[in-house]
């Protein structure tokens, strides 16, 4: 059985509430941190255990607190990001939604590590019932005095608050979650100068995922190097796995990093294997802003070798034959797939969320998403597929947030991998104007299958 | 990609006490050229200083607004060396009018294919949407776009879909919007927010379906929002009292001045014989007025009586304009454009003789 | 609507709460969840009174308001019906038959994607990723999400959801 922390005490009735939350363990780590040790300790625990960013970057955690700007005498901010908005991604809804305390835990001794005095958890906007459920876990852990004023009598004071998002996929990119906290739109600011330096409201700031704060009270609790024995290389301790798609058991599983990755999707532990007795296509590993990869290379590495969830084993092969952990929102799709319209409902959710400052995002989703409309209602044309390559490439790394570089990377992998169904979309059209068109004949790659794509 | 970002940011802590000169100067190197700039200055700056063809184009940023630049990325140049202490190239192209110099900087731009490659995709994404209006554009001749599209864009287009489309809204009778026209470059609102005294008009949606727009029908009227005009790079924002009535190269421009209790007074008359067509304010080489001009300068003084000229303005060559247009040529500043170019010559051959790639 | 626009007493005391979890100095960043208040308060939609009202209760100028309600996808600038469906179309739900849910919809309430049922009952919207791709397809109803959605089930839940709206 692997080891679970963070999801250990789901299923303990009431763990809801602080008085079940607190005799199973919790807050145990406040105690620890507040009082016997100090906030660069905490850090160097955090750096210790090799903890890297949930929400998708895969950043080390330690270092980021490390970069927060000490001589400054402005106050510090500490900021949960809790806008999960990936497509393929819920598992921080899950997280707060049946164990807010965790959260709240997390947020407490992290602040204390950054020495900020005020922190937001900014939280999407559509997560409506969550709300309550948070505000009256605050309310819990301040009327049990761990939060407020002179915190367990250690001198420590922290207010903590939540903020509602609005509806905007970009505010999950941490600067422009600054922006929307300071009340404007949320468009990306430019790096430099870092959130680190010049955050929320000019103050250094920290922004952090849901899942990296929670994991924090266990790594403090167990100790740095314990948790850093968990996993694999620098892949430590364990992870979140959203898993959706054409599987018989769609959820959130907590996995040690390092699972091989056919063990998460065909064991009943987990995914339990595709549905309707069908077989597996396609899999993007880590949100949809990942690239997608086929089903041969997603179970082993263009080397051969068995791949793992892990931060490097997804990354083997570089975009080539690889892909990336990201925020583990792991999308199975079967045969009846059709990739060129999973590609163009992604397509369109970036030109819809993207902010509009620089040219090429602003003007390149919108132009992506209509070449792929044609293409898959029948009207595409062959220079269609090299003109989406190109255009991808123009937009990644030039500009101002990841979003681009989002939205470039499922279009390049998707044709990279799936070429020619795209070349069947424009050589077929007629066969294409059924939107369930692959779900009565999937799609049969005319080239002779080697043994190493069947599954 | 937040790694490399964590790098970015262990390089500009880590810079935090640069080894400056003696005099406080930086050095940086901007295409084979090398030249002193003050701490604070972009990298943008610094090629204006060293002025020709080594300019990175600019959409979006404006000198004399705050908070301008860095989004349409247009600027964007390669960082090839980060600084003398960390000689690290960047790992992403980055916006030259945002990003600082560094002592030892070394900076790639049109000897660098990957930066044309880039600035050829900018150009292609700002014309995307773009509607075809330049032969009933007044924008046409001055316009920002026609120039940057024109060196350094490609030569055809491949955009075939529909072309995103705005209701047309009025914001009052001296100032036209064609939202259609706009790239968003936000320059307008700064004006409104740091020259006028109250903001009525702003961005609303989001992506490209962003547009300036007041919301609910109102004019923007308020003294000095007139340099909206001015500032902005494409026929957006183009004034109504000129709408139509002359192509601007077939114009004469004046330098002219009045005594103005609200603004420096310092404009250039747009004349055809002896009519003033039009007012605006005195855009340097890079298209930055620096004197914002009030908005009774602007509308209120078509006679020539009102002025005092001062002489023909002095046109750049490489100006649509300059073609009509005739004035004394000032030796002084041939003799240093000459001599930049030349400098220019040296450093590129230089660049070549030791194998960097040019 | 009837009447100027002014927050309840009880919403009032909600909104100063709010502003006071940010610094001083810094009630602009009250405007996201003000907006959602006012929003729920005055209609389910924020016309140019309402966003003008809250503008004054922040010190903020009427554009800096408009430009934040036209940014984010939450802020209704048109009126909508009792009951707005969101429904999820972005690729998980897309690939467990999101598109025959909206399609469901649209036959069964007689509108089209962003469109309102003439009773006013029922506007239908799709929307992206609600982060319940573990349950697709579903959509959102007001606070709640309703999810593991299937054609089935959809005669219950408009019914289920009009019975509601007709209590009230």
């Amino acid at each position: 059985m692997a080891r679970k922390l963070l999801l250990k005490d789901i299923d303990v009735p009431g763990i809801r509430s602080f008085d079940v939350y607190r005799k199973q363990g919790g807050y145990a780590s406040v105690e620890k941190a507040l009082k016997t040790m100090t906030p660069d300790q905490v850090i160097d625990e955090v750096k210790k255990s090799g903890l890297r960013g949930r929400g998708g970057a895969g950043f080390p955690t330690g270092m980021k607190w490390s970069f927060l700007d000490r001589r400054s005498d402005k106050p510090r901010y500490l900021i949960c990001n809790a806008d999960e908005s990936e497509p393929g991604t819920f598992k921080d809804r899950y997280l707060m939604e049946y164990i807010p305390h965790s959260l709240i835990e997390g947020m407490i001794v992290s602040s204390y590590a950054l020495g900020a005095k005020t922190s937001y958890i900014y939280m999407r906007g559509e997560f409506r019932w969550i709300f309550p459920i948070l505000e009256q876990a605050i309310e819990e852990a301040r009327a049990a005095g761990f939060l407020g004023n002179n915190i367990l009598g250690t001198g420590y004071s922290l207010e903590l608050y939540v903020h509602p998002g609005a509806g905007a996929y970009i505010c999950g990119e941490e600067t422009a979650q600054i922006e929307s906290l300071e009340g404007k739109r949320g468009n990306p600011r430019n790096k430099p100068p870092f959130p680190a330096v010049v955050g929320l409201y000019g103050c250094p700031s920290v922004v952090n995922n849901v899942e990296s704060i929670a994991a924090v009270p266990h790594i403090l609790t167990m100790g740095g190097d314990e948790y850093s024995k968990i996993g694999v290389g620098k892949s430590t301790g364990t992870k979140l796995i959203s898993a959706s798609g054409h599987i018989n058991k769609p959820g959130v599983y907590e996995i040690e990093l390092g699972l091989p990755v056919e063990e998460f999707i065909y064991s009943d532990e987990y995914c339990g294997g595709i549905w309707k007795g069908r077989k597996m296509k396609a899999v993007i590993a880590g949100g949809s802003s990942v690239p997608i990869l086929p089903a041969n290379l997603i179970l082993k590495t263009a080397k051969g070798e068995p791949r793992l969830m892990s931060y490097e084993s997804l990354a083997d092969g570089g975009f080539q034959t690889g892909t990336m952990l990201g925020s583990g929102g792991f999308i199975v799709m079967d045969e009846t797939t059709c990739i060129v319209r999973n590609l163009w409902t992604f397509a369109r959710f970036y030109h819809h969320e993207s902010c509009g400052q620089c040219s090429p995002c602003r003007e390149g989703t919108g132009w992506m998403e209509k070449v792929l409309h044609r293409l898959e209602h029948g009207h595409g044309h062959m220079h269609d597929i090299d003109l989406l390559v190109n255009v991808a490439k123009n937009i990644e790394g030039n500009t101002i947030c990841p979003l681009g570089d989002a939205a470039a990377w499922p279009v390049a992998s998707a044709i990279r991998h799936f070429r020619e169904e795209f070349e069947y979309h424009v050589k077929h059209p007629e066969k294409v104007k059924d939107r369930k068109h692959f779900e009565k004949e999937p799609f049969v790659s005319e080239k002779k299958l080697t043994v190493a794509e069947t599954v | 990609m937040e790694f490399l970002e964590g790098a970015l940011a262990l390089m500009e802590i880590r810079l935090g006490s640069i080894k400056k000169n003696i005099d406080g100067m930086l050095k940086v190197t901007i295409d084979g050229i090398e030249t002193e700039v003050a701490e604070g200055t972009t990298i943008l700056q610094a090629a204006r200083k060293i002025g020709g063809e080594i300019v990175p184009p600019a959409m979006c940023y404006y000198s004399t607004l705050k908070n301008s630049g860095g989004k349409c990325r247009a600027c964007l140049v390669k960082v090839a060396a980060g600084s003398a202490k960390d000689p690290r190239p960047m790992p992403k192209l980055v916006p030259s009018c945002i990003t600082g110099v560094q002592d030892g900087m070394v900076v790639e731009n049109i000897t660098n294919p990957a930066v044309l490659e880039a600035r050829k995709g900018v150009v292609e994404f700002l014309l995307l949407n773009h509607p075809l209006d330049c032969p009933i554009c007044d924008q046409a001749g001055e316009c920002d776009l026609q120039n940057f599209a024109y060196e350094h864009g490609m030569a055809n287009t491949r955009y075939e879909e529909d072309r995103r489309k705005f209701e047309p809204h009025e914001i009052g009778d001296k100032i036209k919007l064609h939202m259609t026209r706009c790239i968003l470059c936000y320059r307008c609102t700064y004006v409104a927010d740091q020259i006028t005294d109250n903001r009525v008009h702003g961005i609303l949606n989001r992506g490209d379906k962003a547009e300036i727009s007041t919301y609910i029908e109102k004019a923007i009227e308020n003294d000095f929002s007139g340099n909206m005009i001015d500032v902005c790079p494409v026929g957006a924002l183009t004034d109504k009292t000129f709408r139509f009535k002359s192509r601007v190269w077939f114009t004469k421009p004046l330098d002219a001045h009045r005594d103005c209790p609200k603004c420096s007074g310092k404009v250039v008359l747009w004349t055809k014989g002896n009519d003033v067509l039009r007012v605006t304010g005195r855009k340097d080489q890079y298209g930055e007025v620096k004197e914002f001009i009030c908005n009774e300068c602007r509308y209120e003084h078509k006679d020539m009586n009102d002025w005092v000229v001062e002489g023909p303005r002095h046109i750049e060559r490489s100006s649509v304009i300059a073609q009509n247009h005739y004035e004394r040529i000032d030796l002084q500043k041939l003799k240093q454009d000459v001599e930049r170019q030349l400098k220019f010559q040296e450093g590129k051959r230089l660049n070549e003789s030791n194998n960097i790639p040019s | 609507m009837t009447g100027p626009i002014k927050f309840s007493d009880a919403s009032m005391a909600l909104v100063q709460k709010i502003i006071r979890r940010y610094p001083e100095g810094r009630q602009k960043s009250a405007l996201l969840p003000i907006l959602h208040l006012a929003q729920a308060e005055f209609g389910g939609w924020l016309s140019p009174d309402t966003m003008d009202y809250v503008a004054s209760i922040l010190h903020l100028k009427p554009i800096e308001v408009y430009e934040v309600a036209s940014f984010y996808s939450m802020y209704n600038l048109r009126p909508v019906g009792k009951c707005l469906l969101e429904v999820c179309r972005t690729g998980p739900c897309g690939i467990r038959g999101a598109d025959d849910i909206v399609e469901y919809l649209e036959n069964k309430l007689g509108i089209r994607d962003g469109e309102t049922t003439p009773d006013g009952m029922f506007t239908l919207k799709t929307v992206e990723c609600l982060a319940s791709c573990g349950t697709a397809p579903m959509m959102q109803v007001g606070d709640h999400y309703l999810e593991d959605l299937t054609c089935e089930k959809l005669d219950g839940i408009l019914e289920n959801l009009q019975n509601a709206h007709q209590k009230k």
